[in-house]
């Protein structure tokens, strides 16, 4: 293996490793320019890919980034696809196992591994294809500017010489690495931008061994926890007699939070689990919901030593005003409850630890098990199957280490298991919060004041200061409160944004209803105050919001109804994303029926269309879902609601049967697309149950009232 | 522990299982064909989907010891090439994100259109009761529609 320094940047390099039967293997590593947006766990960037070329031509692209059904594994590789000019048919994917020297930070996490990536792996493509194309000149004796490629050959046209990308591999491993090389210009891109189905489809569509669940290697045990059944209770004793009397029961082993049942199939292992005698006792107190409730109902009145923002003087505006028109908001915790539940392999013995399964954040499992066994990182191998959803509930990597721990105790290979009650009581749930909103309408019948009160479980900041109207008002105030608990939170799909969308957009909506302005002409109104009369940080680019409102009103007729149908409209901007919805809504024997929802996104360059309009339409049927059913409550620490049938999702009956998405056509670079078309949702169907009723909605979910 | 022969995808299987072993886990667990999903083990979510002669049943709540003859299909018993129209619909219309629930999806289809060739929404939206957490429902209804050969997938939907 040799090493080349690359004068790309000196930032950059590359490897090249010539790979046994005559192929190549190009290795690009870069440091991304940390650009991202970053959220609570989204660790940095510091990407790297991987493709190898065999003597057939077949390119194999390494997909670095854990794929939780963001489309990743798709994705990333049609980055390298389009620079290094093959013919996508005849690419095979693979996705990396966890590799820090390789490829940098991997992790699925923002809304980030497209923005991340988008820059060095097409560099890296580019890298590859000049160097075929100098080892075709070099074979052909022709200079190098006289050669071009397509579709996985070098041509040289005025000589009508043709040879393919495996045709050139072994030689191309010798070549010089480029010095400048340049990126396609997006107006002739053959692979970015297009429908390209997911990777992974033949595998999924015929029940493949993909996902971590999926695990079978030898000597392994199936195993089931009995977990602490309140946060706040901790392991005291165990009696496992009934348990080692059940067939199939093999082991049963204890950490210090859990008892484990090992067993011959997952059946026995859960029976084991619950004929277990476990004594738990309190830790720490038992907190219920209803308090979390009466301290937020408190702390929203109270003011913030700290205002997050506070632009002019909200007190005066609203001690002046003509008018005041108060909202408070609530919403509910959620849990993620990806489809696929928590599980982990790990085979810890002789100082090493292997580990197979479903994480976010592979790295951080890893330094994670290190510390929890005491076993050194380099001692720790990792490998990512495709997973079942993440949402943000893989950001943690406690099932990892507790996975791991089992296996240290069993002193055998195992695959943990968790049931879906199991997951509902042992989730980092979306922080419930209070959203008390205060505007000030002035004697000329304008908003001129803003003031938000925000509190959320745990919140360090449970508002989101820079949004809009931020910028757009002489006066407003943004404080935020949180309430302490020991109930597990951390990110849900779009953290922070997911609540307060819905709470800040129906807000808004709630104004112009108030100033019998239309919805979409009021918030086109502000972004021109915004933009003519700017106060203090201004967090987002008007023209761009202004193009997705606009888009998004003639996508949808607005101003038209159908009879009986009635439209609701919001916007929302996050992770460097535009994203503004309207749906139609009808009110059918006392509940709403969503026909359509119609969306405009500008998400930079889209990458894959397929994959990106998957993404927005799942998004916004996913944060409809919530909005509607969801929520989860505790009595003095247990979960209320343990298994679908109390944790109620969409389903597809209530799906709206159509959701229209159009991407702004532009060549800046992808920004995130995960996670924004999530937030507005929620107060796009309020606004539109607001429209049909004329009751507003201000507490989720919304499926309890009767309209 | 009990001995049970059962027929999955056209093969008799003999399993020595205990009597109240979901047909799920003697699924994933003893025969090691894992595209049947577990997702809530309470017959919520239909990731366990799995066809019993051609109605949809959730194995996951489906005691081994109930099958004796009848004839249980899985998704790797689908088809030959896993080009039965509604797998190649799915991958046409491109439905999966995590694909996680879809092997249980793509079953509670194929049972719905044996029984209605050609489901309106309604038909659908009455049968397809399984929980998709990346919310794939549009395309879901695309790609049913599509397998029954009533439309072209089209943008956005219906």
């Amino acid at each position: 293996m040799k090493q080349v320094s690359s004068n790309i940047s000196r930032r950059h390099f590359l490897k090249i490793t010539s790979l046994a039967g005559g192929g190549v293997l190009f290795g690009f590593e870069m440091l991304a320019s940390a650009t991202a947006e970053t959220v609570a766990d989204a660790p940095l960037f510091s990407p790297n890919a991987y493709l190898s070329i065999d003597p057939q031509g077949i390119i194999t692209l390494l997909a670095p980034n854990p794929e939780i059904g963001q489309g990743v594994k798709t994705s990333i590789p049609m980055l390298l696809a389009e620079e290094l000019d093959v013919d996508w048919n005849k690419v095979v994917v693979t996705q990396a196992a966890f590799d820090k020297e390789k490829y940098g930070n991997q992790s699925a996490g923002g809304s980030g591994a497209i923005r991340g990536r988008y820059e060095p792996i097409r560099k890296a493509g580019a890298v590859a294809r000049q160097m075929l194309i100098a080892a075709a000149a070099q074979t052909w004796n022709v200079p190098e500017q006289e050669c071009s490629t397509e579709n996985g050959f070098v041509l040289h046209k005025t000589s009508g010489k043709k040879l393919s990308y495996g045709e050139l591999a072994s030689k191309s491993a010798s070549m010089p690495v480029p010095e400048n090389i340049k990126l396609n210009d997006p107006k002739d891109f053959k692979i970015l931008g297009k429908r390209i189905n997911n990777v992974d489809n033949k595998n999924i569509l015929t029940g493949k061994p993909l996902f971590g669940i999926d695990t079978r290697r030898e000597g392994m045990l199936f195993c089931m926890v009995s977990r602490p059944p309140a946060f706040g209770k901790k392991l005291k004793s165990f009696d496992d007699t009934e348990t080692r009397k059940i067939p199939g029961v093999k082991n049963v082993v204890r950490t210090e939070t859990v008892v484990a049942v090992l067993a011959t199939n997952t059946w026995a292992a859960k029976k084991g689990r619950d004929a277990l005698k476990v004594e738990w006792e309190d830790a720490s107190k038992l907190e219920s919901t209803t308090e979390h409730i009466a301290a937020f109902k408190d702390l929203i009145q109270q003011k913030s030593d700290k205002p997050d923002r506070n632009d002019g003087n909200v007190e005066q505006a609203l001690s002046s005003a003509k008018k005041v028109i108060e909202g408070i908001y609530e919403v509910p915790v959620l849990s993620h409850a990806p489809m696929e539940p928590i599980n982990f392999f790990a085979d810890v013995k002789d100082g090493k630890a292997d580990l197979y399964g479903p994480t976010q954040v592979p790295g951080k499992a890893i330094s994670d098990v290190a510390k929890a066994l005491g076993i050194a990182e380099a001692n720790i191998t990792l490998g990512l199957p495709r997973q079942g959803g993440g949402f943000g509930r893989k950001l943690r990597s406690d099932n990892v280490v507790e996975a791991a721990q089992i296996s240290a105790a069993a002193k055998a290979p195992i695959q943990m298991l968790w049931t879906r009650e199991d997951d509902m009581q042992g989730d980092f749930y979306r922080p419930n919060g209070m959203y008390r909103y205060q505007a000030a309408i002035n004697a000329k019948n304008e908003l001129d004041g803003w003031y938000l009160s925000a509190v959320a479980l745990n919140a360090g900041r449970a508002a989101a200061p820079e949004n809009f109207p931020a910028g757009a008002l002489a006066n407003y105030r943004c404080d935020s409160h949180g309430v302490q608990s020991n109930i597990q939170t951390g990110p849900w799909r779009a953290p922070t944004h997911n609540a307060i969308g819905f709470a800040e957009q129906s807000f808004l909506d709630e104004i112009a209803h108030e100033l019998k302005k239309d919805p979409i002409a009021f918030r086109l109104e502000l972004l021109e105050k915004a933009k003519s009369n700017p106060v203090g940080k201004v967090g987002y680019d008007i023209e761009k919001f202004k193009g997705v409102i606009n888009l998004v009103s003639q996508m949808s007729n607005w101003g038209k109804n159908t009879p009986g149908r009635f439209k609701g409209f919001a916007a929302y901007y996050s992770f460097s994303t535009y994203v503004a919805e309207v749906a139609e809504v009808s009110i059918v024997n006392g509940k709403p029926k969503v026909h359509k929802v119609w969306a405009a996104v500008n998400c930079g360059q889209v990458v894959n269309l397929s994959g990106a309009e998957n993404q927005v339409q799942g998004a916004i049927v996913d944060g409809l879902g919530h909005a509607w059913y969801s929520a989860i409550t505790f009595d003095k620490g247990a979960v209320q609601q343990k298994n679908f049938n109390s944790y109620k999702m969409m389903r597809m009956a209530d799906a709206p049967p159509a959701v229209e998405v159009q991407f702004v056509a532009t060549n800046e670079a992808p920004t995130g697309l995960g996670e924004p078309g999530l937030p507005p949702i929620a107060a796009v169907v309020c606004n539109a149950i607001f429209a049909a009723t004329g009751k507003r909605i201000r507490k989720l979910p919304f499926g309890n009232e009767k309209l | 522990m009990a001995s049970y022969t059962i027929t999955i995808n056209n093969k008799n299987h003999t399993v020595d299982v205990l009597p109240d072993t979901p047909l799920l886990w003697v699924l994933r667990d003893e025969l090691n064909l894992v595209g049947t999903k577990f997702g809530c083990g309470i017959a919520q979510c239909g990731a366990c989907t799995v066809l019993m002669n051609d109605s949809a049943i959730r194995s996951c709540s489906y005691p081994v010891s109930a099958i004796g003859t009848n004839k249980i299909t899985t998704i790797e018993g689908l088809s030959e090439n896993g080009d039965h129209p509604v797998q190649k619909a799915w991958d046409e219309v491109d439905v999966p994100q995590c694909g996680y629930c879809q092997a249980g999806q793509v079953m509670a289809a194929v049972a719905l259109l044996k029984r209605k060739p050609h489901p309106t929404d309604e038909d659908i939206n009455a049968a397809m009761t399984n929980i998709c957490r990346c919310a794939t429902y549009v395309r879901i209804r695309q790609a049913i529609h599509l397998a029954a050969g009533a439309s072209q997938p089209s943008k956005g939907g219906a």
